[in-house]
């Protein structure tokens, strides 16, 4: 029990390596994971809106790099962009892993985040684009007010999701090799895992993630329970009602 | 401002199914004409080409007597309000906000004026107490109703209902049609097409039957219901009468 509880929760190393990580790791894999996140969402959305384009010249490009991108391993695309254009492409993106590693994590997120918002998109009934193109709206108009609000309400949940996934993705740019103000929650873990022989500052590591994961979990949870069961409606500035939206 | 509307020719064909063989309509400016006829018949899609929410293979549409066959369609659908069987209310947005989206984005008016005329047309089909409400916490009547106030804020010539009344549960039909009689009687032009015979009868100017892709008969709401001289339409009103 004592070898037990030494290897995994040794008290030593977990107080040595708390102030790394809650300076410098945890700002770091948000960093990653928040602009990644940005980024992924807007060009995930252009490529669900391309992907549903009946040009083909569109459609096409947009699912040869979904297909791509989703069908190589994370570890994979990180090392060919941080590592490949760190060489071929030094001039313009500079020798820095950091920029590369999100750009890396972008496009990765971007192809499932794009699959996302196609099948959002397309779970809104034909009859609110038929609608709105009744009364005039461009196809453009009709699809940006009417019918995408309306699908990306329906896939918060696996927006939120594929956002923790992001955030566990995120330790994947440990191979990138950053600086040591540029390393994140499992790089510093790992560091000095390796230096001690020990694996608390890993465990340590492992907590962080749950402190950013578990709470994403239950919004998630939330979210979906409110998008099933109807939400409450804006109070109306003229009556001061507040109803919700299940009265009948 | 209620005008003309003259289909000719109209031929639409899916594939290799022709759904509409060569129809002729001609809607007088304030005239309500009922389409009518079993399912299948072509009578929705009919209703599309006048909009041009179906674009037709060959054939002419004119309003107030000048063809729009090749006019922007946008522009076009502004002339022209739709209801739809289902409503096809924007889930997303109050009552409120059904009527003033289009108003804002599509007639570009200020926030202001665009609620007073939605306020307004809610009042016209007595929901305008519903004005924060999402439409999911409507009755199907009152989504309907709301489905009728957001295209006659638009101020529209010609107004198309597609079944308005067939999703909804019989206590709530007849509210819906009384509203449409209302507008029949204010002078707008109204293409309907419907299931309500009753409806039909006692406020269309004139009822068509359509039956396979095309408009068989049309005439005077008693002479098609009480002397049909086809007996695809006699067999039809034998099945629905």
């Amino acid at each position: 029990m004592d070898t037990f509880v030494n290897t995994f929760f040794n008290w030593d190393y977990i107080r040595a390596v708390l102030p790394d990580l809650l300076r410098t790791g945890l700002a770091n894999t948000l960093i990653l994971a928040v602009f990644s996140a940005l980024a992924g969402t807007v060009l995930g959305m252009g490529l669900a809106v391309a992907g549903l384009s009946t040009k083909r010249w569109l459609r096409w490009p947009a699912r040869m790099y979904t297909d791509i991108f989703r069908g190589l391993p994370a570890i994979l695309t990180i090392l060919l962009i941080g590592q490949g254009l760190a060489v071929v492409a030094r001039n313009i993106v500079g020798r820095n892993p950091y920029p590369l590693g999100i750009l890396a994590l972008s496009l990765i997120a971007a192809a499932y985040v794009g699959e996302i918002f196609r099948s959002g998109i397309q779970s809104v009934e034909k009859g609110q684009l038929e609608a709105s193109r009744a009364l005039g709206m461009s196809y453009a108009k009709a699809m940006l007010l009417v019918v995408i609000p309306q699908g990306v309400r329906r896939v918060l949940p696996a927006l939120v999701n594929q956002f923790i996934a992001l955030v566990k993705d995120s330790s994947l740019v440990y191979f990138l090799g950053f600086l040591t103000s540029q390393r994140e929650l499992f790089r510093i873990g790992q560091d000095l895992a390796a230096n001690t022989g020990n694996l608390s500052p890993l465990v340590a590591a492992g907590i962080f993630y749950l402190v950013i994961t578990v709470p994403l979990t239950h919004l998630v949870n939330y979210i979906d329970k409110r998008l099933r069961t109807g939400r409450r409606v804006e109070v109306d500035q003229f009556t001061q009602l507040t109803v919700s939206g299940k009265v009948a | 401002m209620a005008v003309s509307v003259e289909l000719k020719d109209i031929h639409v064909s899916f594939d290799t199914l022709e759904v509409l063989r060569g129809v002729d309509l001609a809607v007088g400016e304030g005239e309500t004409v009922c389409v009518i006829g079993p399912s299948g018949s072509g009578k929705s899609t009919l209703l599309r080409v006048v909009n041009r929410l179906q674009e037709p293979d060959s054939g002419d549409i004119l309003l107030g007597g000048e063809s729009v066959i090749a006019a922007d369609s946008d522009r076009l659908r502004q002339r022209i309000g739709m209801v739809f069987q289902h409503f096809n209310l924007f889930g997303h947005r109050t009552v409120l906000d059904n009527i003033t989206l289009p108003l804002r984005s599509v007639r570009k008016l200020a926030k202001a004026d665009a609620e007073e005329i939605a306020r307004a047309r809610l009042a016209e089909v007595g929901l305008a107490d519903k004005a924060p409400y999402r439409p999911s916490a409507l009755s199907g009547g009152q989504q309907q109703r709301v489905a009728i106030a957001r295209a006659l804020a638009m101020d529209p010539e010609v107004m198309l209902f597609d079944e308005a009344t067939s999703a909804l549960d019989p206590e709530l039909v007849k509210g819906v049609l009384e509203l449409m009689a209302g507008l029949a009687e204010r002078g707008l032009t109204l293409i309907v097409v419907t299931h309500e015979m009753g409806f039909a009868r006692q406020v269309a100017d004139k009822v068509a039957f359509m039956d396979r892709g095309e408009v068989v008969e049309t005439g005077e709401p008693g002479e098609v219901f009480d002397h049909p001289s086809s007996p695809r339409l006699q067999r039809f009103l034998s099945q629905v009468l």
